[in-house]
């Protein structure tokens, strides 16, 4: 089970990872929780280019359609073909199976970006 | 000034719903569940066993006394004075220009009882078309009766004018829908079917019962496109009934459903929804509902304006695509380049595994089988005309 506390979020409702320069990438349970059932997820290629709070991918459900932010500047570097598969991941495991794309990330990290206290005061 | 919105009404099922742990949403100005657990599986539920539906939000008026018959003939598109007492039929509440209003289920009671169902979102405008029509009716029918003898149009009425009763706030209304829904309310302790037996009550109909010697109305009717009976209730026996039905229905795989596998099992059914097939904008046979209107009665609000309807008007269509990626609503629709068309509803068919929506489109574009795009957030998507609905069960 994943450490939430250990975890870095956005006010768009992902959650970032960071193990040395590689950030994990998902979006929250709340917000899974919000959409109802993933029934597609559209994610940037590999090797491709993303920049701090630019629409890199879709998330839909069956009654609506979520942008996926980039939370950080970066290159990705893997996408979970898993959830392309079987998009159920994202809100079965938000935080774990459902993760969605890993960035190698360039130079520093958003200012912006929220604690779990600080998350959880977002969507109380 | 500044209006403050009503806050949005409750269902006297709430405390069931949040037992039960679903998510709400506002809807028609009604916070109603809108999944307990998934939608999807809510919806297959629904398909393969049975779900059950709080719809208490909808709005319920009795038409009663005088020629009640006849004045719906006036108020709604159908001819309703030639049903027989104890069926059921979808009409429309129309505009004098001939848009919708909303779309109903009446019910016939009695002789001169009827029970007419309608969206609650449109609850006003659906009271006001009967006080609007109270207030015209009796001169419209006097002129169609034509002069009692010996007197003229002036000293004539056209009839003892029905009451009409919004009854919305003292009554709830239970969707048993899927193919064990039979089994389970025949099933179901405390439930006496007083009426026509389940096994002989055709679709569109409606039986008497009781449940823990409450007045029971049982009607075939729903909005999933499977089989099954919505229930209308007296508010104090609404959740002992809700708890009944849910427990009797339990081991045949009934699960609680909200808003949000209605709608995708509506649109698989090709079921329109006030608000996105139907407006005040769109007359009947534009959205397909052109046999729902008795043109041929001598009076009814919005005849006149169907007179002149537009031969160009966009028609209601269904469109097929393959991949996973849906169509929403308002999104274009186009021939070629040429824009011609914007989805209503749209979704990810649970049950065909492919997208599905529900178009306008220009009547030159709307022939099954033409190809079209969508336009779906910048990417074309290839969608096919097709006819509705989408889905339909085995009889």
């Amino acid at each position: 089970m994943t450490d939430l506390t250990a975890l870095s979020y956005t006010s768009e409702h992902e959650w970032i990872a960071l193990d040395g320069d590689i950030a994990t990438v998902g979006i929250t349970d709340f917000a899974a929780d919000k959409l109802g059932d993933v029934v597609f997820v559209e994610l940037p290629g590999a090797d491709s280019t993303v920049s701090a709070g630019d629409v890199c991918g879709e998330i839909e459900s069956t009654k609506s359609v979520g942008e996926l932010y980039a939370p950080l500047n970066g290159t990705v570097v893997e996408v979970n073909d898993a959830v392309v598969d079987d998009p159920s991941l994202v809100n079965a495991e938000p935080f774990d199976g459902g993760w969605l794309i890993k960035i190698r990330v360039e130079g520093d990290l958003p200012a912006n970006l929220l604690d779990r206290a600080a998350y959880e005061e977002l969507t109380a | 000034m500044t209006d403050t919105p009503a806050p949005p009404r409750t269902s006297p099922l709430h405390d069931r719903h949040e037992a039960l742990g679903a998510s709400f949403t506002d809807f028609g100005g009604w916070n109603m569940p809108v999944r307990y657990t998934s939608d999807l599986a809510e919806h297959h539920a629904v398909r393969r066993a049975a779900g059950l539906f709080d719809i208490s939000h909808m709005a319920e008026f009795w038409v009663q006394g005088g020629r009640a018959g006849e004045f719906l003939d006036y108020v709604l598109a159908g001819r309703i004075s030639t049903m027989k007492v104890g069926k059921a039929k979808y009409s429309m509440v129309l505009a004098e220009s001939g848009g919708i209003v909303d779309d109903v289920i009446v019910y016939r009671t009695g002789e001169g009882y009827f029970l007419v169902i309608a969206n609650a979102s449109n609850r006003d405008a659906v009271a006001t078309a009967f006080d609007d029509a109270r207030a015209t009716w009796s001169t419209a029918q006097a002129f169609l009766d034509g002069p009692l003898e010996g007197t003229d149009y002036a000293v004539t009425s056209g009839g003892a004018i029905p009451r009409v009763e919004d009854v919305t706030d003292q009554v709830a209304l239970i969707a048993l829908q899927g193919p064990k829904a039979r089994g389970i309310l025949s099933s179901t302790p405390g439930v006496d079917i007083t009426g026509i037996a389940l096994d002989d009550l055709g679709y569109y109909a409606w039986t008497d019962g009781t449940f823990e010697g409450a007045p029971l109305f049982v009607a075939r009717t729903g909005y999933t496109g499977e089989d099954g009976y919505e229930l209308l209730i007296p508010l104090a026996q609404a959740g002992a009934l809700w708890d009944a039905v849910l427990a009797a229905g339990e081991p045949e795989g009934l699960v609680p459903c909200g808003l949000a596998a209605r709608d995708t099992l509506r649109l698989e059914a090709g079921m329109p929804l006030y608000g996105h097939e139907l407006s005040r904008d769109i007359v009947p046979a534009q959205a397909g509902l052109g046999r729902a209107v008795a043109g041929d009665k001598p009076a009814f609000i919005g005849k006149d304006g169907l007179s002149t309807v537009d031969a160009d008007a966009p028609v209601l269509v269904g469109l097929v695509s393959e991949g996973r990626r849906a169509g929403r609503a308002g999104y274009a629709v186009l021939h070629g380049d040429d824009v011609v068309g914007e989805i209503t509803s749209g979704a990810l068919s649970p049950t065909l595994g492919h997208p599905v929506a529900m178009a306008f489109v220009a009547p030159a574009a709307s022939t099954i089988g033409t190809e079209l795009t969508i336009d779906v957030r910048g990417t074309r998507i290839p969608a096919t005309v097709t006819a509705l609905p989408f889905y339909r069960r085995n009889a």
